[in-house]
């Protein structure tokens, strides 16, 4: 088993799903609160990996974040280094790709708290963000966690997107699903069908997992 | 008359409702304002406007010498900066924090303990919101509004989540609480009695604007428009002197007449406010029944409004029954005839006086 590249995985998905608790939480708070008419734009575009062959977003992806983009260009003053082929590389491309797994369950667990709750805080005169902290988190706590259960799970699983930004350098980019794919390209059946096995095995337990704390599907935008 | 709140707001809601409301309260004079109309004039809007919770289309309020909202000037503060306490209807307690830490969520250890002190609470401080009964979640909000320390009180519909006895029960106590919490308070209601008995000074909201303020008594005997008689419409309001009390009922004699009714621990003289549509007629005065109030008295007038008959009757007191006018009808009822009028034990309100 190439646990290298488990680690790697591991790494990744661990990172991805802090960057997007982060990230995703106030695009989550905004979604769910917010009453713009444009709002659907911004919720279709961080849906937008649901339905987009993987390739496609990590093409995007890698010109986006090559040396010769804006973004590239200053990642390489700051840091010398260049993002594609690399493992920040990957992470900004893991963030885009399971941005929806984030915030979709955000979004339906702050829609489900009762706006009266928050209005009462702040009429004791609790500031928004102390609000945010002391009435909405806790109980939005369940989707949350399924926040980041799925955004983790959702990374690990990842490989077209991993590949096209990413490459296949061990230690660096070569994830657990490239591993796979590395193994049986070389007839390694073996070592795949173990690889697998982890894999199928880790995704039932975490899905399951999910759905017993939490009955509701995700996939959907909730009803707001 | 000095107001000490003063509100001029416009605004249009999705569906069509527009609300155009201006309300000058003198505060320091009434310590309960009731914000009295029919159900969706805008009472409910109207107190979330003043609270900060909505922004009006275009609008100035200000209390006391602080302007609150002014869309002219584009002020602006938010609900954190008024310090009004918001009590909602079914009361907004933080699901996942004990009494003891709702009470205390904008507050010191020591305000929280006093306001659980005051309102009785101490014994439930370690329970959730969900495991104590309407009525003590009631009085959970008002402490945790308290112990932030407003300056002013907003209650929306706070005795519509209880069940009808606890209703009558916390009445009474509702009003001794806001009475004694120091701070003005204005009450939304759609229930006359409720108005009736929690209030000094009242509001009347019809379709989105204020159409009558003033002493609560004052607007309930002198409506000032035809809209404002029907929304307050109570035809039956009497001073009442209570004789006696035994076994949760009070006797009280209206004019002449003895009437009963259930003891909310009033004492001394008060107004017994009964509605016309609780009154039944009865010719046959012989049969058994479970009504204890059986008064004999006089037709004066009957008038037939649409499918309802309005007969003014004469029991020692005026009294105005409404029935329909098939049964009017079918009773022959005619001026001068002599009947029975019904009235259940229940049916009888009673208003302390003063």
């Amino acid at each position: 088993m190439d646990w290298q590249a488990i680690g790697l995985s591991l790494r990744l998905a661990l990172a991805t799903t802090l960057v997007l608790q982060v990230v995703g939480m106030p695009l989550a708070w905004w979604i769910a609160f917010s009453r713009r008419r444009w709002k659907f734009l911004v919720e279709a575009v961080v849906a937008l990996p649901l339905v987009l062959p993987p390739t496609v977003l990590g093409f995007y992806v890698l010109i986006a974040i090559g040396p010769h983009s804006p973004v590239g260009a200053v990642y390489a003053r700051i840091t010398g280094g260049l993002l594609p082929f690399s493992f920040a590389g990957l992470l900004v491309a893991s963030v885009l790709y399971s941005m929806p797994f984030t915030v979709q369950p955000m979004v339906a667990a702050f829609g489900g708290v009762d706006r009266k709750l928050i209005e009462a805080s702040w009429c004791l005169g609790v500031s928004r963000a102390a609000t945010f902290r002391r009435v909405v988190v806790p109980l939005a706590g369940q989707g949350i966690a399924t926040a980041a259960i799925l955004s983790f799970a959702h990374t690990v699983g990842e490989f077209g997107v991993v590949l096209m930004v990413g490459g296949n350098i061990a230690g660096v980019t070569r994830t657990v699903s490239i591993s796979i794919y590395d193994q049986a390209q070389s007839l390694d059946y073996a070592g795949a069908w173990h690889t697998s096995l982890l894999l199928v095995g880790f995704s039932f337990v975490v899905l399951a997992l999910t759905y017993s704390w939490q009955r509701r599907a995700w996939i959907l935008w909730p009803p707001h | 008359m000095a107001a000490t709140l003063t509100a001029e707001c416009r605004m249009a809601l999705p569906g069509g409702f527009r609300l155009d409301a201006a309300l000058a309260l003198p505060l320091d004079r009434a310590p309960v304002t009731v914000l009295f109309g029919p159900s969706g004039a805008g009472k409910t809007t109207l107190l979330r406007l003043l609270a900060g919770l909505e922004r009006p289309d275009a609008g100035l309020i200000s209390f006391h010498d602080r302007v609150w909202c002014d869309t002219a000037r584009g002020v602006w503060l938010d609900p954190q900066q008024r310090r009004a306490g918001f009590v909602f209807q079914h009361y907004a307690l933080f699901p996942h924090l004990t009494v003891e830490r709702n009470v205390a969520f904008a507050s010191s250890a020591q305000a929280a303990a006093r306001m659980m002190e005051r309102f009785d609470l101490t014994a439930l401080g370690q329970r959730l919101p969900r495991a104590i009964s309407g009525g003590e979640q009631q009085r959970v909000a008002l402490a945790r509004a308290l112990a932030a320390e407003p300056d002013l009180l907003l209650l929306d519909e706070p005795l519509s989540a209880l069940d009808a006895a606890a209703r009558i029960r916390t009445r009474r106590e509702l009003r001794s609480l806001l009475v004694g919490a120091g701070v003005p308070s204005i009450v939304v209601t759609h229930d006359r009695i409720e108005a009736m008995a929690l209030a000094d000074w009242m509001a009347v909201m019809v379709e989105g604007c204020i159409v009558q303020t003033g002493p609560v008594r004052e607007v309930f005997a002198r409506p000032a428009t035809a809209q404002v008689a029907e929304a307050v419409g109570v035809e039956n309001v009497l001073p009442a002197e209570i004789v006696s009390r035994a076994a949760g009922l009070l006797h009280l004699r209206v004019g002449g007449t003895a009437l009963e009714c259930l003891d909310g621990g009033e004492r001394g003289s008060a107004l017994a406010s009964i509605r016309a549509e609780d009154v039944a007629l009865s010719r046959d005065a012989a049969h058994a029944s479970t009504q204890r109030n059986r008064l004999q008295g006089v037709v004066r007038a009957i008038s037939i409004e649409g499918p309802l008959a309005r007969v003014e009757m004469d029991c020692g007191f005026p009294l105005v029954a409404l029935v329909t006018a098939q049964s009017a009808a079918d009773l022959n009822l005619l001026p001068g005839e002599s009947l029975e009028a019904i009235v259940k034990t229940t049916s009888v309100h009673l208003i302390a006086a003063g």
